[in-house]
């Protein structure tokens, strides 16, 4: 299989975010209007600049009308794009090509979400008409299925595994703290993690992130064409996204300790960024915390830690912010809540925010010591069948 | 019962007592009133008489011989889950019956059974009867009740209880009532039913004998069965049959499963009775009916290959009778329960739940050219990709361990926390179910278990159907 990736060839030249929570008193509409204008504004340019847009949101509205009719566009190409948990990131991957194709020369990525309109906890997503022998577990409930195989396949006792879940938490919210844009902004206490009412297997409700609405959006223009608008440009390294054959529920071969997906991506986009060690090369990784036990699993697939090691760093510290790695240091879905076309493209916001040295008070120490490259990466799906993203952004052309 | 001359035998037989009861002392505790001694039986939250008619027909397909089709299925019930749409057509579906199999209903009464088994008892057939039985919260009929089924296989090979007679009486009386739709039955001033009842009962159960040359005194084991408590008393005495040759009607343990009752009874005296034993049946519904059966040579080898646990006996064994009588009334209606703060799932769509009905209904995987076994059935091989290279394979009946699972506590259900397990099965296929009849606390990793057909939910007024897995009954 060819993958060869588009490294150096277009960079970020300017990003928005909006505050990710329960935005009663805003629309999808409002979002969209708040994170492009920022975007544009952040890169000093105006709409007119842009030539064709790329939307993601999974339910917050259907076609490039989602978009062109809040913010009048005037008869531009607008793309809706849709890939479950990777949405937003979806959408920025295929600006990205576009900008490369030469096709265009300014592009936008905006990823939206209204989730709080709902009335339910949790997410809903409408399923088209099927015979009813889906299975109905619910998103924590997927995914908790990940914390006793972990547990039996490399002997941690139930309740260290819960502390190690307990500590991601800590770790995610401790970082959100001092994140203003983030849903939950304060330090929540590893008594009141470990002790919260459990939503399914070991997962209390704060392993699970956050509901919360959120808008995001990138301006992509041509790596050489960078330099005209921002002294500090994010290089695009890698972009890979994989959809899995979806056989983990029903292939016995599948151990529920693994996203084969995450781990096929992460090859791909480490091929193409030339990355040979990511834990020792990246700076920083924004990663898709959905809860606690894929945060955990997903340090292994990314190569992060040894297989069966993770749990070990995690309580070291090896991901916090000022660990060896920081993960998460924008306080994660845990922080900031899941709007699914939105996150994204808040994970590349806050590589943003690093790289360029402006997150105050989580700046991370890994930029000081001369590491220029971030990844993000999301999931979307359940264990065993989904579809993930990677993406290794620089400050420097290789 | 309706006796005809050329009746076959039964050849085979099957009963559902559900996994719960509910103990009656604590009715009377939570009511101050109701309730009395033993427990009775209950369907849990996620059964219907469909389901349960399933299981017991599951239980007497296990032993009919590889040749034996049925040309026709019977489903009798007081409680069907549908009107207008023939019940019986889910049932010959999940027993993955032949197309040319005709399935009807019989239902509304209790006598509805007698039919089942006149249609069924001329050929190879099949009857089920099967019932859930409550009433409002501290009468009679919610203590007295009982959930359960009971199938037979009838036809003129391998024959373990041949029909040797039988007989009816009807009358037209004011007994026992209720309009479509309502949750509890009404019943006339009791004694009255006594008094209509019992010229009926001399009439048929003499009709009977006379017609099959024997004496009360011949009958090694009578069943007495019908909703009317006093009235089936008393025709124990009038009938003039040896005491210990009266069938124990199991009120202690299951309680009185109407339409299913003597069914299952039928079956516990099956379960233990010996070769050339006469077991007489005396139904009091709305009249009665007397059957004659004589088991022959071959009840001993059918005997053996039954599992123990699945003995209607074996399954009383194996109830769980810790259930809350809150929860009783939650399961049955009687109490409208806070929804969870979840979307109400989509109704099940009919085209889909055609297209997929040997999925749905009869638990088939595909098995590939590689042996993989696809649950539910795919088109395209995972490792060679190639199309269509594949045999359907039944995974109803065979076991399963459970490789992962978890307790869901937000997932909408009657019934929280949902138990969700991802099991593989024996010789290939995995799949991902909810448990049910299970212990939360309880479930581990490497747990055997083994399907079980189920009503999931129901919107729109239509039951999705699907099986589920539970703990292993019978190894």
């Amino acid at each position: 299989m060819a993958s060869h990736g588009i490294r150096d060839k277009v960079a970020i030249i300017g990003m928005g975010c909006t505050n990710f929570g329960e935005h009663w008193d805003k629309s999808t509409d409002d979002m969209l209007i708040e994170s492009s204008d920022a975007a544009l504004k952040n890169a000093g340019i105006s709409l007119d600049d842009v030539d064709a847009f790329w939307l993601g949101t999974m339910g917050s509205g259907l076609s490039g009308l989602t978009l062109s009719r809040p913010l009048r566009i005037q008869h531009k190409p607008v793309t809706h794009v849709e890939n479950y948990c990777a949405t937003g990131s979806e959408a920025f991957r295929n600006a990205c090509y576009a900008v490369a194709s030469g096709a265009y020369d300014v592009v936008m990525a905006i990823g939206v979400e209204k989730l709080k309109d709902s009335g339910y906890s949790g997410l809903v997503v409408s399923a088209p008409a099927d015979d009813g022998t889906k299975a109905t577990v619910t998103a924590p409930a997927s995914f908790s299925l990940l914390a006793p195989a972990y547990a039996n396949k490399y002997g941690v006792d139930e309740a260290e595994l819960k502390d190690v879940l307990t500590r991601i938490a800590w770790k995610n919210h401790r970082n959100g703290a001092l994140n203003p844009r983030a849903q939950f902004k304060k330090e929540v206490p590893m008594e009141t993690i470990a002790c919260s009412p459990l939503v399914a297997g070991p997962l209390g409700i704060f392993d699970c992130s956050g509901v919360s609405d959120g808008s995001a959006a990138a301006i992509i223009v041509r790596a050489e064409d960078a330099h005209k608008y921002t002294d500090k440009p994010l290089y695009v390294k890698a972009l890979s996204f994989v959809a899995g054959p979806a056989t983990g529920p029903i292939d016995p071969a599948y151990d529920y300790t693994t996203f084969d997906e995450v781990v096929h991506s992460a090859d791909d986009a480490y091929s193409q960024a030339g990355i040979t060690d990511p834990r020792a090369e990246l700076a920083m990784a924004e990663v898709h915390d959905c809860f606690t036990p894929t945060e955990l699993v997903l340090m292994e697939d990314l190569g992060f830690a040894e297989r069966g090691t993770a749990w070990k760093e995690v309580l070291s510290g090896t991901y916090d912010l000022d660990g060896e790695l920081p993960v998460n240091p924008d306080g994660g879905l845990k922080s900031f809540g899941h709007p699914i076309g939105a996150s994204g493209l808040r994970m590349l916001f806050e590589c943003w925010t690093q790289l360029r040295g402006e997150a105050g008070a989580r700046q991370i120490k890994s930029i000081a010591g001369g590491k220029t490259k971030a990844l993000t990466h999301n999931l979307g799906g359940a264990p065993g069948a989904c579809v993930s993203f990677v993406s290794v952004v620089g400050t420097e052309l290789d | 019962m309706g006796y005809c001359p050329h009746m076959a035998g039964i050849v085979a037989y099957g009963s559902y007592i559900p996994y719960w009861r509910l103990q009656r002392g604590v009715i009377t505790k939570s009511l101050g009133a109701g309730g009395g001694k033993g427990e009775r039986a209950v369907a849990s939250f996620d059964e219907d008489t469909t389901s349960m008619a399933v299981e017991a027909g599951r239980v007497a397909l296990r032993n009919v011989t590889a040749n034996w089709v049925p040309n026709s299925l019977w489903f009798a019930t007081t409680d069907p889950a549908y009107l207008d749409k023939t019940n019986a057509n889910t049932i010959h579906a999940a027993l993955s019956l032949p197309v040319s199999t005709t399935a009807v209903d019989t239902i509304g009464s209790v006598r509805s059974g007698v039919a089942a088994m006149m249609g069924a008892g001329n050929g190879n057939a099949i009857a089920i009867l099967s019932d859930i039985r409550t009433g409002l919260p501290g009468g009679a009929d919610e203590s007295s009740g009982g959930d359960a089924a009971a199938a037979f296989c009838f036809g003129n090979e391998g024959v373990i209880a041949e029909i040797i007679g039988g007989a009816g009486a009807t009358a037209e009386f004011t007994d026992r009532w209720r309009q479509p739709g309502e949750p509890a039955s009404k019943q006339w001033e009791e004694r009255f039913g006594e008094h209509a009842y019992a010229p009926l009962v001399d009439n048929a159960f003499s009709d009977a004998l006379k017609g099959a040359n024997l004496a009360p005194g011949d009958i090694n084991h009578a069943i007495f069965s019908g909703l009317h408590a006093r009235a089936v008393k008393a025709a124990v005495k009038a009938c003039g049959v040896a005491g210990e040759s009266v069938v124990d009607d199991l009120s202690a343990t299951i309680g009185n499963a109407g339409t299913a009752q003597w069914g299952v009874l039928l079956a516990d005296v099956l379960d233990r009775a010996e070769p050339g034993q006469i077991i007489a049946v005396v139904l009091l519904a709305d009249g009665v009916n007397v059957w004659l059966l004589r088991t022959t040579d071959a009840i001993m080898k059918y005997r053996a290959r039954q599992a123990a646990e699945l003995t209607v006996r074996g399954q009383i064994t194996a109830g769980r009778n810790d259930l809350t009588y809150t929860q009783f009334l939650t399961w049955r209606g009687f109490l409208h329960r806070e929804p969870p703060r979840r979307p109400e799932p989509d109704r099940p769509a009919g085209p889909p739940s055609l297209r997929s009905q040997a999925w749905k209904y009869g638990l088939y995987g595909s098995r590939d050219e590689s042996g993989f076994v696809y649950l539910p059935p795919a088109r395209v091989s995972m490792k060679s990709g190639s199309i269509d290279q594949m045999e359907m394979v039944r995974m109803a009946d065979i076991q399963a361990t459970i490789a992962t699972y978890t307790v869901d506590r937000l997932a909408y259900s009657m019934s929280p926390p949902v138990v969700a397990a991802v099991i593989d099965f024996d010789g290939g296929g995995r799949f991902q179910c909810e448990l049910t009849d299970v212990d939360p606390a309880a479930v581990n990793i490497g747990d055997r278990v083994e399907m079980t057909f189920r009503r999931l939910y129901t919107v729109d007024g239509i039951h999705n159907y699907f099986w589920k897995a539970r703990p292993v009954k019978a190894a």
